[in-house]
Order: C-alpha cells, then structure tokens, then sequence
C-alpha cells in the first residue's frame, strides 16, 4: 500500500454460489480523497461496501485499509472507520440521543456528550434529541445516521447511498456535512450514490462499476472529457447503463 | 473503562434505553412466569383438595413450575434480545461497529440472567404469599437447579438465534414455541419413568430432565449424593449444549458473512 493511501483493494471479487457479482476489482482512496461508487442497480456498489467493512467475505482479492490487512484484522480497522445505510435500521424505539450514546460507548467516542451535541447541531437535529428514531422523516433518519458515521471522526467513511430519496434540503445538509468533514479531518470518504450532479460536486474521483466490473476511473471531468460525452449522465448511460456496450471480460 | 467493556455497556445501555420506553416489554420480564405459577399453582392446588393428591406432590409441582420458569425466561430474554436488533434491520450497522459477535453474546446473556432473577423474584414471592411455598426452603440446591435452568434456555436461544441467522425469521416461531415443545421431554411434572420407552433416552439427553429428576430426589428425601449427581449431569449436558450451540451460532455468523445475510435478511 503506498503510503498516501487509507485504502488499497487489489483483484477483489465475490461470488455466491457460481455467480460472480463482483470481479477483479482494484483501486485506492487517498488521504482526503471523496471517492465515488457510481452504476447500475445490481452493479455491485453495495457489494463493494460490505466487503470493505467486511460484513462480506470476498472469495477473491485482498483489502487493505489504514494500512491493515481488512480481512485478517478486521477488529483493528473497525474502530477507525464508520459507516452508514439508509438500507440499514437503528433501533426505533430509542431516541436520537440515545441511539447515538450507543454508538458512543461501541466506538468509545470521549466526550460523547459534547461530541453528540456538537454533531446534532451540525447536523440541525438538536430539537430531535429526545424524538424516537422510530417518528422520524426519512431525512432525518438519515442525518441521524450520518451523525452515528461520524461519532468517532471515522480516517475513512463508507456511505451507502447517503442521500437516496431525500429532499433537496436534507440532502445539502448532508452534502456539506460530508464536505466540512473531509476539510476538518482529512480522511477519505468513499460513498456509492445514483445522483450523477452530486457526485460531480463532490467526488474528487469516480468509480463507475457495471455488472461487477470496474469499466471506468477517474475524475469527473476527465471521465467525461475522455469518453467524449458533456456530462456524468451521459458518461453513465454510454458505459454504465444497462445499455451500454457489454462490460470487458 | 475499557473499550471491550464500554462495547458491553454499550448493549446494556441500548436494551436499557428501550426497556424504559416501552412498559410493556418490562412488564413481560414478569408477566409469564406469574401467569403459569397463578394458573398451574392454583389448579394444583385444587387438585390436592378435591382428588387426594398428597399436598407434598402439590408443592413438588410448584417449585418445578417456579423453577422450569428459569429455563423459559433465559431462552426468552437471549433471544428477544437478539430479535429486537433484528426487527429493527439494526445487525448490520452493529456489526460493521467494533462490537464482536462474543461480545454480543455475552451481553445478551447478562440481559437474560436479569430477565431470569426479575421473572424468579415475581414468582417466588408469589408463590410464597399464594400458596405458601417457599422455594429458599430447598437450599443451594434450588438455586444450583434454578441456574443449570437457565443455562439451558440459554443455550437453546443460542441455537435459535443461529437459525436465525442462518434462515431468517422464518426460524422465529422456535423463539416462541421450542420450550413448550420440550416441556414434556423435560418431566417437570413427572419422572422419567412415566414417560413412553421410547422417549426415554430423549428426555435424559435433556439437563432439565436431570434438574427435575432431581427437585423430585429432594422433595422425596432422597440422600444427598444421588441429588449431586442428578445435578451434575444436567451441568455436564449444559456445557455440552452451549458448546454445540456456541459453534452453530459462529458457523451460522461465519456463513451470513459468506452468502450476505447481514445484507438482506431473509423472512
């Protein structure tokens, strides 16, 4: 892993049963480098993540983050890391701070009452403190979720589609968010989204994966400029839409 | 505090948390185990004065009941606690936390041994004020039966939680149903002797039925030595349970981690 790297996937690939989902990955996230997982439905951005966090086991390849072997030492990295899902729940009974004072003692946050405080106000879910995760919008369940992937100032974010079926608003607090983070912190962000214009203003590069396989890399700009087309809409449908020419075998 | 043990906390406090939102899940740690000691204390006690039942036999089948409740509320509260996580589609940020599985595991065990001591005391004092018996009257012996009980429920949560895991919550009526399908295995009412032949090596594969047979040893007068070894049976079949159900559950994590359980949970 060269030394600028947080994370270093080499040959990465997973099948279930006979089929491969994801095959011969390779790249790597830089120090406060935003990187973004873009393509299909069925692609294989989730896939990615889970195998980055290791709630997947790869049948092939290896993952190195913050220069650990993921693998092997996946109770070394975790506590360094974080992550979140709209896809995934958090208990709905409990109230926002409480869910998030659970996360504060599994990551042993310090000053957790200070740090959720300063994240809920960040995050505009102070007057949400005492509301059961359960009662809230969609956008804020998100931005809960957020203020738990960044509990414990994660050197590297995985984020599972962050702002998928939010409102504009919602969807900018979390973008700044993430912004504020990387310029604060210095750590790398690596998120899959289908939003092609909020890539474009975020990622400093692009992974554009179809049908498990990395068909493009780069940033977003050069993506577009190398492959002849104006925009990142038109970069996904000319190479990673389900009608683009087949992906390279 | 260490971060291995604030991770434990951290599981106390999220059970905490709900419990003191939701009366009704608190009130469950009690609820069984005083209806089952109302319903089947007082129809015993019918019995013994209606239809010549000895009043020893009336006593001997409360304190099983009393104690049969251990096994019950530890299955119950282990797995509960585990279902809670899993209604919630909460797993899977769980387990990309630093939280280990073994962590998980004994903290769900410590919520159950709470839920075990709650549902106990509610029933032991009612069984006190409503028929006058007073289990503490058996000594260590209640206890150690009591415990062996538990361990039990425990490890047969543990096995329904590696169904769980590995078939989705189509396993989940085990949760609610295994223990009263064991229940006439088990003896609490009656000894080995009573049942088929057939069923008999069954039910001595079982720690409860060694428990039983020996609660019965005691009330009967039996010597001490023959209790201890009734007991140490029911121990040594504990261990073995929670060895074999400790695999399956790391096996059924190890094998959700393969096919992507942790993913999309099956129904």
């Amino acid at each position: 892993m060269s030394p600028a790297s947080l994370a270093e996937v080499r040959g990465l690939g997973k099948a279930f049963g006979r089929r491969w989902v994801l095959s011969g990955l390779s790249f790597a996230i830089g120090h406060g480098e935003i990187v973004g997982l873009i393509g299909a439905n069925g692609a294989g951005k989730t896939t990615t993540l889970a195998l980055l966090l290791g709630l997947l086991t790869p049948s092939a390849g290896e993952i190195r983050l913050l220069g650990e072997d993921m693998i092997r030492h996946r109770y070394r990295v975790l506590p360094r890391i974080n992550f979140t899902s709209p896809y995934f729940g958090l208990p709905g009974r409990l109230s926002v701070a409480s869910t998030l004072r659970l996360y504060a003692h599994l990551y042993d946050v310090p000053k957790a009452s200070a740090r959720i405080a300063a994240l809920a106000a960040a995050l505009g879910l102070t007057p949400l403190l005492e509301a059961p995760v359960l009662r809230l919008s969609a956008g804020e369940r998100s931005r809960v979720g957020l203020a738990k992937a960044l509990l414990n100032d994660p050197e590297l974010l995985l984020l599972d589609e962050p702002t998928a079926s939010l409102d504009p608003e919602s969807a900018e607090i979390i973008r700044e968010a993430l912004l504020a983070h990387r310029a604060r912190r210095g750590g790398a962000i690596l998120l899959s989204s289908h939003n092609m214009a909020e890539v474009g203003r975020l990622c400093d590069r692009l992974l554009l994966l179809r049908q498990g396989r990395l068909v493009a890399e780069g940033a977003p700009r050069a993506l577009c400029a190398a492959h002849g087309v104006a925009d990142l809409e038109a970069l996904f449908f000319a190479l990673g839409g389900e009608r683009a020419a087949p992906a390279p075998r | 505090m260490k971060p291995g043990l604030r991770r434990l906390w951290a599981i106390f406090y999220r059970h905490g948390a709900l419990y003191r939102r939701s009366w009704p899940r608190l009130l469950d740690f009690v609820y069984t185990p005083i209806l089952e000691l109302a319903v089947w204390g007082w129809t015993m006690r019918y019995l013994s004065a209606h239809a010549g039942l000895a009043a020893e036999a009336a006593g001997l089948a409360i304190a099983a009941l009393l104690l049969w409740q251990g096994a019950l509320s530890g299955q119950l509260g282990f797995s509960v606690g585990f279902l809670e996580d899993v209604w919630t589609r909460h797993l899977g940020h769980l387990f990309v936390s630093p939280l280990r599985p073994a962590e998980l595991l004994i903290a769900l065990t410590g919520l159950a041994l709470l839920r075990v001591a709650a549902g106990f005391t509610a029933a032991a004092l009612l069984a006190r004020a409503l028929f006058a018996l007073d289990v503490l009257r058996l000594g260590p012996a209640a206890f150690a039966a009591l415990a062996l009980l538990a361990v039990m429920g425990l490890g047969l949560a543990l096995g329904i939680t590696a169904l769980i895991l590995r078939f989705g919550l189509g396993a989940e009526r085990l949760v609610w149903t295994l223990m009263a399908a064991i229940t006439p295995l088990s003896c609490v009412f009656y000894p080995v002797a009573n049942l088929p032949p057939i069923l008999r090596p069954a039910a001595l594969i079982l720690p409860s039925t060694h428990v039983f047979e020996a609660l019965r040893a005691l009330f009967a007068g039996a010597p001490t030595p023959l209790v201890r070894a009734e007991l140490g049976m029911a121990a040594l079949l504990d261990l073995l349970l929670l060895l074999l159900m400790g695999s399956a559950f790391l096996g059924a994590f190890a094998s959700a981690r393969q096919r992507g359980g942790f993913l999309r949970f099956e129904e």
